[in-house]
């Protein structure tokens, strides 16, 4: 007959104080697993940005009247911003159902850290964007796309910055949304929208009206998306990609910031 | 060996505000438990037991009073409680889009086991309870009663000396139910295992458990062995049926207009000259029946209401609180 406990054997010291550190990756590689076990999800969940390029970015190649490549090089880059934008933005319906379901519950009783239940998750939001702003970029590649390949890994570090932000907001959104789900996708539905659209990822805010760019200065994307396009374009040290940058650590420090707050104070 | 208590509680209460009104879910409550017990925690939907088990394995903070769990504070110290006790809750503890033997491997590093060791009590579980053949299938995809296998093994993962369990047969067939019983009392047996466990059926209580609580109300109205509980309702209950009205009979409680119930001792004894007595007074007996008591017939004693009908109407929501 198999053992199913084993008594610590006595005089056995208890185990080691868990470090933040260690309890976050846990929690990272637990969250990355179902990920590693059928990376064609990464892919399926592409569906949305590539109806965008597709079928929009056609659009905006006809408007434009400009050769493909020239809008592409425009309009690539706001879509891998979409990417994080979509992604990690539903990321909190996994926790909202793991509450549902009492799998949220059972890590709350483990001897693991409240704050790194969230870092964790909101550090695996990085590796689905990287993978799949990846693809994105060298799919559009044969279309007239052009990549600077040091922009575009500093791209995607800026990306996966933005995703840790987003990542963390939608975790909040779903503990704050316990017991009333649907609370999660009206907020989220609600907001996504706006994002994207303030963001100018899908047509230039140049044009927009003096309250509409207004907002836009308030929305972190429309720092983000801009620094995107100069970083694919190999305009590394612009002023633009700084921006960028501040925007997506303002939102990740913010994100967290709120993130552990809720979890905390949420059983 | 002196016996040490595992579990400890003075005055533990807890109370929720729901609506703007102070709703005492458990009123100051003391509580010793001896390593190696298994004790069923009985009571309707509402009662406080959920709310009591969430303050012991420090899911929920207690409004008032103290508790120790495998000797530390369940306020001061939720994290060493946390290292040495066994959780397994209402709901299912595996992520929906984990694996089987994945969420085992996820668990044991969240209990600060090595690697190694990790996968040799993921491998001693899966194979003890039964999830040799779905150890890499999706948890979406097992049925209700490997979920619950699977529950157990997460919350055996770290070999604890004590284990919760609420309500681990809620909604299970009865083949995982007395499966799954089988399991926990291997447990006990084979590592004296301390369990503490919550639930509404009788049956088990009555089956498995040594001692018994009963709770009604956020309050403990009982505390004693199945047995005991029973004798103290000393005598079998007998059930006559009458074809028109039931006659007064002494100390008998009425059930309807035909249908009356007594408590006596001897019953199988008295039983046939009763019938006979009834018979001569022109008031014929249609039916009888004669049964022991059984801990619903307790629940009754103690509160006044059937637990059976308890189950089937309460709508007392544990989940939706709100703390004071």
């Amino acid at each position: 007959m198999t053992a199913i406990t084993d008594r610590p054997a006595p005089g056995r010291t208890a185990p080691v104080r868990s470090t933040i550190a260690r309890d976050t990756w846990n929690v990272f590689v637990r969250e990355l697993r179902p990920v590693v076990r059928d990376p064609f999800s990464l892919i399926f969940s592409l569906l949305q940005p590539l109806v965008f390029l597709g079928l929009f970015g056609a659009l905006l190649i006809g408007q434009s009247g400009e050769p493909a490549s020239v809008t592409l090089q425009w309009f690539v880059p706001g879509i891998l911003v979409m990417i994080a934008l979509f992604g990690a933005g539903i990321t909190g319906s996994n926790l909202l159902f793991e509450m549902q379901t009492g799998s949220h519950e059972r890590t709350l009783v483990a001897p693991i850290s409240r704050s790194s239940l969230l870092i964790g998750r909101a550090l695996k939001e990085m590796a689905p964007i990287v993978v799949q702003a990846t693809i994105i970029a060298l799919v559009t590649v044969p279309f007239g796309f052009t990549i600077d390949l040091a922009g575009m890994l500093i791209g995607l570090v800026l990306l996966a910055i933005l995703g840790v932000g987003l990542g963390s907001l939608s975790y909040a959104l779903a503990l704050a949304s316990r017991n009333k789900d649907w609370m999660f996708w009206a907020v989220q539905q609600g907001v996504l929208f706006p994002v994207m659209i303030l963001s100018g990822m899908l047509l230039p805010l140049d044009q927009a009206p003096g309250w509409l760019t207004t907002a836009a200065a308030f929305n972190p994307l429309s720092y983000i998306v801009p620094a995107e396009r100069a970083l694919f374009a190999g305009d590394i040290l612009s002023p633009t990609v700084a921006w960028g940058f501040v925007a997506a650590f303002v939102l990740a420090v913010v994100g967290l910031a709120v993130g552990i707050r809720a979890i905390r104070t949420r059983r | 060996m002196t016996p040490s208590p595992i579990i400890t509680a003075q005055g533990l209460a807890k109370s929720f505000t729901v609506k703007k009104q102070r709703v005492d879910a458990v009123h100051p409550l003391d509580l010793e438990v001896q390593r190696g017990e298994l004790l069923a925690f009985l009571g309707p939907n509402g009662a406080g037991k959920s709310t009591t088990l969430r303050m012991l394995t420090t899911l929920l903070p207690p409004t008032a009073g103290t508790a120790s769990v495998v000797g530390f504070d369940v306020a001061r110290d939720p994290a060493e409680v946390r290292r040495r006790i066994g959780y397994i809750g209402q709901g299912n503890s595996a992520g929906h889009n984990q694996r089987v033997r994945d969420e085992l491997i996820s668990q044991g590093a969240f209990y600060g086991l090595g690697r190694a060791e990790t996968a040799r009590r993921a491998d001693e579980l899966i194979e003890s309870l039964d999830l040799t053949a779905i150890a890499t299938r999706g948890v979406m995809a097992l049925s209700g009663g490997q979920k619950r296998r699977l529950d157990i093994a997460l919350g055996l993962i770290h070999s604890p000396e004590l284990l919760f369990l609420d309500e681990p047969s809620t909604g299970l067939d009865p083949q995982s139910r007395a499966n799954l019983w089988r399991h926990i009392i291997d447990l006990r047996e084979t590592h004296g295992t301390t369990i503490f466990v919550t639930t509404h059926y009788l049956e088990e209580a009555d089956q498995f458990a040594e001692r018994v609580m009963v709770m009604d109300h956020g309050r403990v109205i009982a505390d004693d062995s199945a047995a005991e509980l029973k004798t103290q309702l000393a005598g079998d209950v007998i059930t006559l049926g009458f074809a028109g009205a039931a006659p007064a009979i002494p100390e008998s409680t009425r059930v309807d207009d035909r249908t009356v119930t007594l408590t006596v001792d001897h019953g199988d004894r008295l039983l046939p000259g009763l019938i006979r007595d009834l018979d001569d007074a022109g008031t014929p007996v249609l039916s009888a029946a004669i049964r022991q008591h059984t801990l619903d017939d307790v629940f009754l004693t103690l509160t006044g209401r059937s637990l059976r009908d308890e189950v089937a109407t309460t709508t007392a929501p544990e989940n939706e609180e709100v703390p004071a």
